[in-house]
């Protein structure tokens, strides 16, 4: 489009107008449909919003020099009509299509943010807290949904992520408790997550059980064997088996002294910059190596990857074995990383959610980061309306995150599409 | 344990195995299937026997000074193992009683099982049945203590509410996957939350809190809404209702034309759709079928063992269901043998329980392992060497992600 503009001589062509199909037309309506909603009950909010200050938090620490006081209702309205706006935009093509996804981000926090004016007005909102608590509710997640990633694009679906939780959490309380050493704790959890991962491995590439039948029973043992010995051994010798030290928290120097921000992300524990690096790596490496190509062709397309020269079966173990790391290191975070004790089923769910988290970041690493990161984010808000009390009851409060999973998932992501031998177990002819 | 552990006769719809490999041995499939559930069973009895070992207290003192005397800790492993088992098999199977127990205990995993195999059988992951059980329950439990019915009527209008309820939240997930192809698997995890906080509030409601009480627990339902008892049993006609409910769904996946519609979708979603057949609708119904059968087990709960609603009414039954389903092999009479052998189980491991501590959670394992050895055929023969080799066991299921 620059070209026509710098060129004087040439006749200015219209960009030649896209055609639009008509699949992508329903779509653009009712995501753009559904967003004009959102964005007309931020606005709604903000005009319903006590007149007053609402004051938000920046910093866990001390109360008096962090406070950030705003005009609840200006603002509110503000931000409605700016998401109003991003809505229009979107629905009636304004922007270019590349843009679509940032405009529905900002109509995200557009809606956040008329919602916090909504909710402070009045009071305080701890911001800080919140991002801090999201970071915490999302590292499991993240962890485990890089693990999913990692396995279902070598071609096995991994339902079992919650099983790799619980052994995770249960062997590094228990290590931890009778070692009293982070790391051990850290690599026992990680080594039981590849066993788990062992199990998913083996029966489905070679004794080829249906991975969704397998996942599901898997997670069924883990949390049997886990309960079992909690059961006979964690319960009656509590206190030598089951009080694993909490991994403290580590500043790295300078990154941690930016405002706001640097502590949240850079005062934290190993676990969490285990995650940051994750992502990182497992990114890089599916991009960016040999076997990240290799773990995606034989993902896609085993047979041609067969055909040239790639042991499928190999690769699928190897991919396997090392999501059971990433995954088990998740599991510890529940227990040496925040709650400090091992209990039965205390995973509750987390393992399913980092599926979720991972079918929503359609299958990539980054998409799975966010989208677990937006759990964390919502969980988070939900527990800190309750303490600053809303007219909303608690456990409707609670919902929000599922009822928005489910609006991202049917609204906004819509037809995913799996690496196409996902779940396919291979058989070489 | 004798009848509960053949897996079904019938055959498994689509056989997606390469038809080249010939049958090796003269018995009949489900004769060899039915040796392989055997066998996997007593594999899965032997690794309970491990994990009992090594959780017994004698065995731990004997083991102490296994130098002097190994033939103690050997006697102790013997009879916790024998004591724990013996308990289980008593409690399970001992008497009308513990019959009735495991009965009861099979009924909502039944229905439960049936919600989620009909889905498997049209290509869908319901991991929602526990959500539609609680959905089910919930309208069932509130039109038993909230409404006031002549005998007979009630209770089939609190059944009907219950069917109502979990057909709504199982129709939705299909509806959403026909319209907008979010993924299932992510919908009925989510819905499963939902339903578990919507039930959480409503029992702090003042139309579900019963008067006078602080915890979450409603009235109790009208005796006229409640399913008649087999004499002074637990047991209750909810279980024949169950049996009812699985005839249907044979019916209907193998004598009804909708049903040849969902296993063709099942089968091969494309497919399906080049020969004209409409695939969102197929899910739309399987879904919507799949969650009133998961809604009956909700009402076998609440109107038949529980009576009062409560936030632990569907326990962990539409999760066991998932098992059952995968053991039942997708199969109406193979989801009611293993619902039945489940029940069992869960009947057994209380009394196991209550006479030898061993933890209710090895039978979770127990039913794990069982599956996963069923699942895995090849495996359970390289243990069994005398078993014969038959083709296609295990592959029933098979299928990739994308439907």
């Amino acid at each position: 489009m620059s070209e026509s503009t710098t060129t004087a001589d040439t006749v200015k062509v219209p960009a030649p107008a896209t055609i639009e199909a008509p699949a992508e037309r329903t779509r653009r309506l009712r995501v753009g449909g559904l967003m004009l909603v959102f964005a007309l009950i931020g606005l709604g909010l903000a005009i319903g919003t006590k007149s007053g200050k609402a004051t938000f938090q920046l910093t866990s620490g001390d109360l008096k020099n962090n406070l950030l006081h705003l005009p609840a209702q200006p603002v509110g309205i503000l931000l409605g009509i700016l998401g109003v706006l991003a809505a229009v935009a979107y629905v009636l093509r304004r922007i270019p299509q590349r843009y679509a996804g940032w405009l529905a981000a900002v109509l995200g926090i557009c809606f956040i943010g008329a919602f916090l004016c909504w909710a402070a007005a009045g009071k305080t909102f701890p911001l800080a807290n919140q991002f801090q608590g999201t970071l915490n509710f999302a590292t499991p997640l993240i962890l485990g949904a890089l693990a999913g990633v990692l396995c279902e694009r070598a071609g096995v679906i991994n339902i079992a992520i919650e099983g790799q939780f619980l052994v995770g959490a249960f062997t590094a309380a228990v290590v931890s408790s009778t070692t009293h050493n982070a790391a051990a704790a850290l690599i026992a959890a990680a080594v039981t997550g590849v066993l788990m991962a062992w199990l998913l491995a083996v029966f489905s590439i070679k004794y080829l059980v249906n991975q969704v039948v397998l996942g599901v029973v898997l997670v069924v043992f883990a949390s049997g064997i886990t309960g079992y010995l909690f059961d006979q051994f964690l319960q009656e010798d509590a206190a030598k088996l089951n009080t694993p030290s909490v991994l403290s928290a580590v500043k790295i120097p300078l990154l941690g002294d930016i405002p706001f921000f640097g502590p949240i992300l850079f005062n934290q524990t190993v676990l969490v910059y285990l995650t940051y690096i994750a992502v990182a790596v497992v990114t890089f490496v599916l991009f960016q190596t040999r076997w990240g190509l290799r773990v995606r062709a034989v993902g896609e397309h085993p047979k041609a990857a067969d055909t040239v020269g790639i042991r499928v079966k190999r690769v699928r173990y190897s991919a396997v074995l090392a999501a059971g790391i990433l995954a088990g290191l998740g599991g510890s975070f529940f227990t040496v990383g925040y709650a400090g004790s091992f209990s039965k089923e205390m995973t509750a769910g987390n393992g399913f959610i980092a599926l979720a988290a991972l079918i929503m970041g359609r299958w990539h690493p980054i998409g799975a980061m966010v989208a677990a990161l937006f759990f964390g984010f919502a969980t988070q808000l939900q527990s800190q309306l309750q303490i600053i009390q809303t007219p909303i009851p608690g456990e409707l409060l609670l919902m929000a995150p599922y009822l928005a999973t489910i609006i991202a998932v049917a609204g906004l992501v819509g037809r995913v599409r799996a690496p196409k031998a996902d779940g396919e177990p291979y058989v070489t002819e | 344990m004798s009848t509960d552990t053949t897996t079904e006769p019938e055959k498994a719809a689509p056989d997606p195995v390469p038809a080249g490999e010939p049958q090796r041995s003269g018995l009949p499939s489900w004769a060899v299937q039915s040796l392989v559930s055997l066998s996997a069973i007593v594999l899965a009895l032997i690794v309970g026997a491990i994990l009992i070992i090594i959780g017994d207290d004698q065995v731990k003192a004997a083991l102490g000074y296994f130098g002097a005397a190994p033939m103690d800790t050997f006697s102790a492993a013997f009879s916790a193992v024998g004591e724990a088992y013996k308990a289980l098999a008593v409690g399970a199977l001992g008497g009308v009683t513990p019959i009735t127990e495991s009965l009861t205990q099979a009924t909502p995993l039944i229905c439960g099982g049936l919600a989620v195999s009909l889905a498997f059988r049209t290509g869908l992951f319901n991991i929602g049945a526990q959500g539609q059980l609680i959905m089910g329950a919930i309208l069932a439990a509130w039109v038993g203590f909230a409404w006031h019915l002549p005998p007979g009527l009630h209770l089939i209008v609190a059944v009907v509410a219950g069917l109502v309820g979990g057909a709504i939240w199982g129709g939705v997930v299909g509806l959403l996957k026909a319209r907008t192809g979010a993924h299932e698997v992510i919908v009925t995890i989510m819905l499963n939350y939902v339903a578990i906080y919507l039930l959480q509030w409503l029992l702090t409601t003042t139309t579900f809190k019963r008067p006078g009480r602080e915890d979450p627990i409603s009235p109790i339902v009208d005796a006229n809404a409640q399913y008649p008892q087999f004499g002074s049993t637990r047991l209750h006609v909810g279980f024949l209702l169950a049996l009812v409910a699985a005839a249907f769904v044979w019916w209907l996946l193998n004598r009804s034309t909708v049903g040849f519609e969902l296993r063709a979708v099942g089968a091969n979603a494309d497919a399906s759709r080049t020969a004209g057949m409409s695939v969102g609708k197929a899910y739309f119904i399987a879904m919507l079928v799949a969650g009133a059968l998961a809604g009956l087990a909700g009402t076998q709960q609440v109107l038949g063992t529980d009576l009062p609603l409560t936030d632990g009414v569907a326990a962990s039954v539409g999760f066991d269901a998932i098992t059952v389903a995968l053991l039942g092999r997708g199969t109406p009479l193979g989801t009611v043998l293993a619902g039945l052998l489940f029940g069992a189980l869960n009947a057994g491991g209380l009394q196991m329980q209550l006479e030898t501590q061993t933890p209710l959670t090895l039978t979770t394992v127990l039913q794990a392992v069982i599956v996963l050895f069923v699942a895995a055929p090849a495996l359970v023969r390289s243990v069994f060497r005398f078993l014969p080799k038959e083709r296609g066991l295990g592959a029933v299921l098979a299928k990739g992600w994308n439907g």
